[in-house]
């Protein structure tokens, strides 16, 4: 077998390098605009590194949570919102106990996971109601679990939940500021090893634990439930026929990606060192889901690599495109325009090519059918 | 009562019994903490007439089987560049807001025209495409109002002389020319007859458009798609009328919202304006898959009274952050929510 593939691989290397080149063409459109935007942008590339390193810091963890969903057929999980409100939560509590550092990092985490977990569960339950309709169903959870976030940060603390912090609270005593400080644990993760190369800090520690959870993703695919995702990825028919229990599986499914997305907020937030309390989470899911499908990844289809890829090539464009639209049309705000276009544009792309494929099969099967 | 409670929600729906009763409370709320009563339901009138079109514009899409349209704001667009171009002419009055619909309603015709092939395309997953589709097309015009080179010194920046504003001032232009066209004021409101008798003309075009050969092969395509394909109705055609027909509405709803408000609102603006529209029609009894003129109407008075009511109440209670919003947000994505789940996994 594999000394007929080294015959053929020759003789076919021109038709290889043009199916290479459609099967990453995404990928590789936004490299050239990346690096049309850099040239354009007039910025030093030691800027532009430093300013990508940190935001994959920020990043990379709540990219790589929507990884979990897509293998098991649930599309791209717009809810991770409400795991990043879980990780706020946890945030907010060690501000209210005022206990820094590593150890309130650590904490945060801790406290974090329960809240993610039991939301994880919820959001579960909804989407094994809605099958078929899980990305505008998680989409509008996300926008209603900020309604109740914001209510019970508004209205309840300090009212039912007893609370009293005037650093954080509302003059009243009811409700949180709108934005408050995180001085007590900024940097502690990045911090915790950080090399400075040529004035660009490298946060070591942060893309360590990115790594163990690549591996972790990794691993989580060669056991049972791994399996049993990619089951249920493929066809959740065929899955339920073989006997996988398919709303356990999903709900787990959910809650994993939701635990992730609460730490990467907690991660996101801890090198940024301000909190805006009632906008911080909200577009946490827009902006991850953007920077998978940018990878190369579909709706139904994803690998670690790409969400890498794609959190390298998205956070790129964000660091030049205001630069970009500045020295183009001498607006940066048409930049800014540009890239949230591109941010949206990309899932539009997405979504409606993988909705058009579906169609396709789905007549072909009838017609065969007929 | 248990019986009647039961029956309630057999006959209205979740939504509306629970949206009714929050509505009956803040009204006793309001009464109890002595407030202008008149003056709330006048609010809630302009409320009801400012927003009227944009629901109605959910009516045509729902029944031709695509679902609600997420992606109104294309609509909008188009409504508010038809507004642009009219004060770009430099018409006063209700000539300026004829015009403004009159160049609005081409423009729509082709933007639902190009989306409607797109969404052909995607049957099933409308919402999803729709909704996304919309957020990309309202950030590509972002860049668009800082492009088209409108000159008109009331709508460009006053700094730099290019770029529209982000809210353009109706004053002096067609500001209110519907709303008080009626004139009457009850103790000092306005109530706006003229906006709420162009609702109902719009109303009953719809309604006589659905009770026409082509509005009862609409609901055919959308009642059950492989039924009326199997009896000779196209499909796809009667779905691309639907959606023209609410971009159409959804064009002469922003203008119709613009009077009233006194404002043409631009950029990131429309971007969530659909989700509005859609849970006032689905409070009003719809659902993702069958609508109607009724819907439309009681969902806006109990959606836009709530809203109405609910800020000055809720401000009465606790003065602190901005909870009537909150409000909104839960009542707004809870029911669409509600209706997602209702409608069940797809086959």
């Amino acid at each position: 077998m594999n000394a007929e593939v080294k015959i053929e691989n020759p003789k076919h290397s021109k038709l290889n390098f043009i199916s290479l080149l459609s099967k990453y063409s995404v990928p590789i459109l936004f490299m050239l605009l990346c690096l049309g935007g850099a040239m354009v942008s007039g910025l030093t590339p030691k800027h532009i590194i430093g300013d990508v390193i940190l935001r994959l810091d920020r990043n990379l963890f709540l990219v790589l949570a929507l990884l979990i969903p897509v293998w098991a057929g649930m599309g791209l999980n717009f809810a991770i919102v409400i795991g990043a409100i879980a990780g706020q939560i946890g945030l907010i509590i060690i501000k209210f106990m005022d206990f820094g550092g590593v150890p309130g990092l650590a904490l945060a985490l801790f406290l974090a996971t329960p809240f993610a977990i039991i939301f994880g569960y919820g959001v579960g339950k909804l989407l094994n109601k809605t099958k078929g309709r899980e990305m505008i169903t998680s989409l509008i959870l996300g926008y209603f679990a900020n309604g109740v976030y914001q209510l019970v940060f508004l209205l309840f603390v300090g009212t039912i939940i007893p609370a009293n912090n005037p650093a954080i609270m509302l003059p009243g005593g009811i409700g949180l500021k709108n934005a408050f400080d995180l001085d007590l644990i900024k940097y502690a993760m990045d911090n915790i090893l950080a090399f400075n190369v040529m004035g660009v800090k490298i946060p070591v520690f942060t893309f360590i634990l990115v790594a163990l959870l690549c591996i972790f993703l990794k691993f989580i695919v060669k056991t049972k439930l791994g399996q049993n995702f990619r089951a249920l990825g493929q066809d959740i028919h065929i899955a339920d026929v073989s006997g996988i229990n398919v709303d356990r599986t999903r709900i787990i499914a959910m809650i994993i990606s939701t635990v992730l997305a609460a730490w990467g907020q907690i991660i996101f937030l801890q090198n940024i060192g301000t909190i805006q309390t009632y906008t911080a989470h909200e577009q946490a899911g827009m902006f991850a889901a953007a920077a998978l499908v940018i990878g190369g990844a579909t709706v139904t289809k994803a690998t670690i690599g790409q969400a890498i890829v794609g959190t390298l090539l998205f956070h790129t464009l964000f660091t030049v495109s205001p630069n970009a639209g500045k020295n183009l049309f001498g607006d940066a705000q048409i930049g800014e325009y540009f890239r949230s276009f591109i941010a949206y544009g990309v899932i539009a792309m997405s979504l409606f090519l993988h909705a058009w494929q579906k169609n396709v099969a789905a007549r072909n099967k009838e017609k065969l059918e007929q | 009562m248990n019986n009647l409670w039961k029956r309630a929600i057999e006959r209205f729906g979740h939504p509306k019994v629970y949206c009714t009763l929050f509505l009956a409370l803040l009204l006793i709320t309001a009464v109890f903490l002595k407030q202008n009563i008149i003056g709330l339901i006048c609010t809630a009138l302009v409320r009801i007439a400012q927003n009227s079109i944009l629901v109605l514009a959910m009516v045509p899409c729902i029944i031709s089987g695509t679902g609600p349209n997420f992606a109104l704001s294309i609509g909008m667009i188009c409504g508010a560049l038809a507004g642009c171009i009219s004060i770009e002419m430099n018409l006063v009055g209700m000539p300026a807001l004829f015009v403004a619909l009159f160049i609005s309603i081409p423009i729509a015709i082709i933007v639902g025209l190009v989306y409607s092939v797109l969404q052909n395309r995607v049957k099933g997953d409308e919402m999803t495409v729709g909704t996304y589709m919309g957020y990309s097309i309202v950030s590509l015009m972002c860049i668009g109002w800082l492009l088209i080179p409108f000159k008109s010194p009331e709508m460009v920046w006053a700094i730099g002389g290019k770029g529209l504003r982000n809210t353009i001032a109706l004053s002096g232009r067609f500001d209110k020319v519907l709303d008080k066209l009626g004139n009457i004021t009850l103790m000092g409101n306005v109530i706006p007859v003229g906006t709420l008798l162009f609702f109902a003309i719009c109303c009953y075009l719809v309604w006589l458009f659905l009770r026409s050969k082509t509005g009862a092969a609409m609901l055919a395509a959308g009642d059950n798609p492989r039924f009326a394909a199997a009896s000779g109705i196209n499909v796809d055609r009667q779905r691309t009328i639907g959606t023209v027909l609410s971009m159409v509405l959804g064009a002469i709803g922003i203008i119709v919202y613009s009077q009233s408000y006194g404002f043409i609102q631009l950029y990131t603006a429309p971007l969530y304006m659909p989700f509005l529209a859609i849970s006032a029609i689905l409070i009003g009894g719809a659902s993702i898959k069958k609508a109607s003129i009724g819907n439309v109407i009681s969902g806006l008075i109990i959606f836009q009274s709530l809203l109405a009511i609910s800020l000055p109440v809720i401000n009465g209670l606790l003065p602190t952050g901005n909870l009537s919003e909150v409000v909104r947000i839960i009542v707004q994505n809870g029911v669409i929510l509600y209706a997602l789940t209702k409608a069940g996994g797809a086959e």
